[in-house]
């Protein structure tokens, strides 16, 4: 019992990880049907960043969040700008491979920066784990918990409530018809790429201080949300959710009661899974390209 | 002059360019990279049939270059079977997987395909590196024997150079016949559309996998020259980042051509040694190139520099 509740534990903390990194697939995707490679490096990016500024240079907490999250969204908005606005015939293979050039250009740049040293920073707070019946949790995953739930209420709220959120979803119903009602399509675009980096970015500020940060974090994590994403449905935010704690959990129980070896495995079986039995996804109603 | 001399004039070329590179060359790292680029052109050539013939994309293939390669180190070494006898053993290993994951997994389309293809090279590799008693692990695989045939050792750099080329004109040739036939046709077909394809009584599922499972014939290999080459192999040589350099070498070369595969080989091999000289920039730099080569040349090398002369001359007729 006190081993199911740990694993539980873990398994929720990294699943609002995977969840909050999905949603940057899922959002993306949905408004410009691109697959973004280079994601996992903004997460490696957000984290480096809190090494940073919270590590180095003692900033407050609140601050360098705030400071991370609008840095790498700018430089999620350039790359959209440079890289992937310029492309004249957007093909998928074409996409895809530019953005895994993005990916090995900002993974070098930050092995530039930082070296090839793995660092960590302390908890949000220092408040000892809590005891739950024999299981301990972490401060650092109620924080984790919190950030998450007060991200996605927070995109949940803007999405529905806001002028700005409601053109963003028409322009990722249909381009054209948003255009003609007179929804700036680049610009509802280019936002799209500056939220989904923000919360790449997010994902990495509240994972550094329980995982070793280094230039290379990025890929396997970016790999795995997307998993997630894929495995709730690509393009919705509530399968982002699902997908992400369902992956969480499944791993942690993998690790914990079968073989470590599988920590890694379980991603890419529960993706083969969910695309030779239901390729949209768990809650996705939409049939996808399938022959 | 027929499409059937001009082939043939082309192979004598490219005879030719190879002994003669292989006769004065002398120099140990030269035949090296010279030998790297015959096997990745191997790898560009089966990706490409798959790739820019049929247009189904894969992310996953360094999962068969793997296969390749630990199929023979395993039947060489734990099986202590001749490499010639294992050659076969470890393509028709690596076939087999690709008809049984291409059943499934040639259903999906586009990025969905993409994805799991992927998938499916993430759990190959991990196997790889997990089922240490088979595979040596993450540590690697040691102790690969090098090739011999009679009385002729291929220890020598040259001698494997001459091998690996030999493989890769053979390679070329079948590849070559294939795209000429009616099953070539039928490919670029389903490349163009997979409904009109099909409407027209092409049987596009069938030969989906049949493309599959040859290119991850021809990956595999690549993977058993590569691992007689370096007689040591682990699994971070066959990770996704394999897998992305192979999709690269054939976009970048340019896709639904033969020697645009040998370009894309050739340019991917040789980018990574003239980069050394910027030492730690490198990665910097080659991602800088990726990008700007797919943003002006979305349609790779060959064909892109074709139109920028084109262009030019009729410019000059004007």
């Amino acid at each position: 019992m006190q081993e199911i509740l740990q694993y539980l534990f873990s398994g929720i903390t990294n699943g609002a990880i995977y969840a909050v990194i999905a949603i940057g697939f899922s959002m993306l995707y949905s408004s410009t049907e691109l697959i973004n490679f280079a994601h996992g490096e903004f997460v490696m990016l957000g984290a480096l960043g809190m090494v940073t500024l919270v590590g180095t240079f003692h900033l407050p907490l609140i601050f360098s969040i705030i400071i991370v999250v609008v840095c790498v969204a700018c430089a999620g908005l350039v790359f959209e700008r440079l890289a992937i606005r310029t492309v004249r015939h957007p093909e998928p293979i074409v996409l895809i491979i530019i953005t895994v050039g993005a990916s090995i250009f900002l993974k070098g740049l930050s092995m530039i920066i930082w070296g090839k040293d793995a660092y960590t920073i302390p908890a949000f707070s220092s408040h000892p784990p809590i005891d739950i019946s024999g299981a301990k949790l972490l401060s650092q995953s109620i924080w984790i918990i919190a950030i998450f739930l007060f991200a996605t209420l927070g995109l949940h709220f803007f999405y529905k409530k806001t002028l700005t959120g409601k053109a963003m979803k028409a322009n990722a119903i249909s381009k054209r018809a948003a255009w003609i009602v007179g929804i700036p399509s680049k610009l509802m675009v280019m936002m799209a790429f500056g939220l989904s980096t923000a919360m790449g970015a997010l994902a990495g500020v509240i994972i550094a201080p329980i995982t070793m940060c280094s230039y290379d974090m990025g890929t396997m994590l970016g790999l795995k949300g997307f998993c997630a994403a894929m495995l709730g449905g690509l393009g919705s935010l509530w399968g982002a959710l699902i997908g992400g704690f369902l992956l969480g959990i499944l791993e942690a129980f993998g690790v914990g009661f079968v073989s470590s070896g599988l920590k890694d495995a379980t991603a890419f079986l529960l993706l083969l899974l969910i695309l030779f039995v239901r390729p949209g996804g768990i809650i996705s109603s939409v049939d996808v390209k399938r022959f | 002059m027929n499409s059937t001399t001009r082939n043939s004039i082309i192979y004598v070329i490219f005879i030719l360019a190879v002994s003669l590179a292989g006769y004065y060359i002398n120099n140990f790292y030269y035949l090296q990279v010279l030998t790297f680029i015959g096997i990745n052109t191997l790898l560009a050539l089966g990706l490409n049939m798959l790739m820019g013939y049929a247009g189904q994309i894969s992310l996953g293939h360094a999962a068969f270059y793997g296969i390749g390669a630990y199929g023979t180190a395993i039947l060489t070494v734990h099986c202590h079977l001749s490499p010639w006898l294992a050659l076969p053993g470890a393509i028709i290993a690596a076939m087999l997987v690709a008809y049984i994951v291409g059943i499934p997994t040639l259903k999906l389309s586009g990025y969905y395909l993409g994805m799991g293809t992927l998938g499916f090279g993430m759990i190959v590799n991990i196997i790889f590196r997990e089922w240490s008693s088979m595979t040596g692990g993450a540590s690697g695989f040691i102790g690969i024997p090098p090739l011999e045939l009679g009385p002729v050792s291929f220890s020598s750099a040259k001698n494997y150079f001459y091998l690996v080329w030999g493989f890769v004109l053979i390679s070329i040739i079948i590849c070559r016949r294939i795209v000429d036939s009616r099953v070539g046709r039928a490919l670029r077909a389903i490349h163009d559309s997979e409904k009109t394809s099909a409407a027209i009584g092409v049987d596009t599922s069938k030969l989906k996998l049949q493309v599959f499972v040859l290119s991850a014939g021809f990956s595999a290999l690549a993977g058993f020259l590569y691992a007689h080459l370096i007689l040591f192999i682990s699994p971070g040589t066959f990770s996704f980042i394999t897998s992305i350099r192979m999709v690269t070498m054939v976009v970048i070369g340019g896709m639904a051509s033969i020697w645009g595969a040998l370009l894309g080989a050739s340019l991917l091999t040789l980018l990574p040694e003239w980069l050394h000289a910027f030492s730690e920039f490198e990665m910097v730099v080659y991602g800088l190139i990726l990008m700007t080569v797919m943003i002006f040349l979305p349609k790779g090398l060959t064909k892109g520099i074709l139109d920028i002369i084109e262009r030019m001359v009729k410019k000059h007729d004007q």
